[in-house]
């Protein structure tokens, strides 16, 4: 029932079920938006990168703008050495943004509130950091776990802390997105069946809420990806770098 | 009923952890692993060629779009520049054109009223020359009117007399003997007359 708030994050199939081996790989709700999300970003990217004027369209201007604000935001954390990372940090902020901005289109489906969408990005970033730091640095790396400036008598117990606050940052960084997603919509699920329940007459305040956290839910679906693209930045800049 | 609507709602909410663990129907549909390996499949093959099709075609573009439209402005800038420059020096040598010409203008006025002046001297004289000659002319003419002044005056006094006499007296008297008296006249009074 629509008064059950969690049926918004429910998977289901569309069309005929697909399986390669035992593994189910059948077309969802979820996978039509995950098609949907990334056709928009290359369309209006397309669009936008298509022919160049000295004053750019507006479909352009966007494109160029959106070009500029992620490489700033990764020379700003990373510097110039992640520059052959800035396209997959680029598809990686567009795609979180764009299926985070749909999810906001009633009865649509948001790809992002599921922890294991996240995760997997979440743990490709993981994965593609540690591979990333220890081809830089070899097994220099692993002093990313012993800060500089610590008393020897601490620092059995920093270097377990450090390691633990690595192994973490899949958790974190997935757990963050899907559970802002998660919340977000399952709020403004709980008080769009307020305003249903409680009718015309007493349905105006919880309306005029369900008003207000849509406004917040754009903020927070753009804070999302922001913090997801500059946490990525902020693993890129410490497996670059590495200067604790 | 709404009260149970309502705190059905906010139990889902607070408790959803204890239904996930649970149950699979009305807990969290995320924590249900039947379409894990499908939304993992999908969201490979969506972002994979995302990512792709971005890093390969549509970045480079307008990373180049942005390039040539600096360099367009920079050379736009360069160019104005450049034609700044050259309207100073413009401005200069026109300036220097104005000076020099002014100066030249100077001069030539200078030579004119020098001309002018050299000019008017020697017309002057010439004109202060020839009128002296004029009064010279002039004064030599008064002379020799002077001269035969107090002959025609005699003439004309005898003339008058002899006139005179005739409508006075009606008598027709001698003119040698008026002249006679006349000239005895202008000599004894001639310089009362003529004022000489």
């Amino acid at each position: 029932m629509a008064a059950n708030p969690m049926t918004q994050f429910e998977v289901y199939r569309i069309g005929p079920e697909v399986k390669i081996g035992s593994f189910d790989i059948s077309f969802t709700n979820a996978s039509l938006f995950m098609v949907i999300s990334s056709l928009a970003i290359l369309i209006i990217f397309n669009l936008g990168s298509k022919k160049n004027s000295v004053l750019p369209n507006k479909i352009q201007l966007l494109a160029e703008l959106s070009y500029t604000f992620v490489s700033k935001m990764i020379s700003d954390t990373a510097g110039s050495k992640a520059k052959p990372y800035f396209a997959f940090i680029f598809s990686l902020f567009m795609f979180v943004l764009f299926c985070n901005m749909f999810g906001m289109i009633p009865y649509t489906f948001t790809v992002t509130s599921h922890i294991i969408v996240t995760f997997v990005l979440a743990a490709f970033i993981f994965i593609g950091v540690t591979i990333v730091g220890f081809i830089k640095h070899g097994f220099g790396y692993l002093k990313l776990f012993v800060p500089s400036g610590v008393p020897i008598v601490l620092l059995p117990l920093i270097v377990v802390i450090e390691i633990i606050s690595y192994l973490s940052r899949p958790i974190s960084l997935s757990v963050r997105l899907f559970a802002n997603m998660m919340a977000g919509h399952t709020m403004m699920k709980v008080f769009g069946g307020f305003v249903v329940s409680l009718g015309i007459i007493g349905g105006w305040l919880p309306l005029s809420f369900s008003v207000a956290l849509t406004g917040l839910e754009i903020l927070v679906a753009f804070l999302q990806a922001y913090v997801f693209a500059i946490l990525t930045c902020i693993y890129l800049n410490d497996a670059l770098n590495l200067h604790h | 009923m709404i009260k149970k609507y309502f705190f059905h709602s906010i139990f889902l909410n607070l408790f959803f952890l204890k239904e996930v663990f649970a149950a699979e129907s009305g807990g969290m549909p995320q924590l249900n692993p039947e379409f894990w390996v499908s939304q993992i499949f999908w969201l490979t093959l969506t972002f994979g060629i995302l990512y792709i099709v971005l890093s390969k075609a549509i970045l480079p573009k307008i990373s180049s779009n942005l390039e040539l439209r600096k360099s367009q402005i920079q050379e736009n800038i360069e160019a104005a520049e450049k034609q700044r420059i050259e309207s100073d020096t413009k401005l200069k040598e026109y300036d220097d054109f104005i000076l020099k010409s002014k100066i030249k203008a100077k001069n030539i006025y200078k030579d004119a009223r020098e001309k002018v002046i050299k000019d008017i001297n020697s017309k002057k004289e010439v004109l202060d020359r020839q009128i002296d000659e004029e009064i010279k002319k002039a004064e030599k003419e008064i002379e020799v009117l002077k001269k035969n002044a107090p002959e025609k005056i005699n003439k004309i006094a005898i003339e008058t007399s002899s006139e005179l006499i005739k409508k006075l007296i009606g008598a027709e008297i001698n003119s040698s003997s008026i002249s006679a008296i006349v000239d005895d006249l202008s000599k004894r009074n001639g310089d009362k007359y003529y004022g000489n």
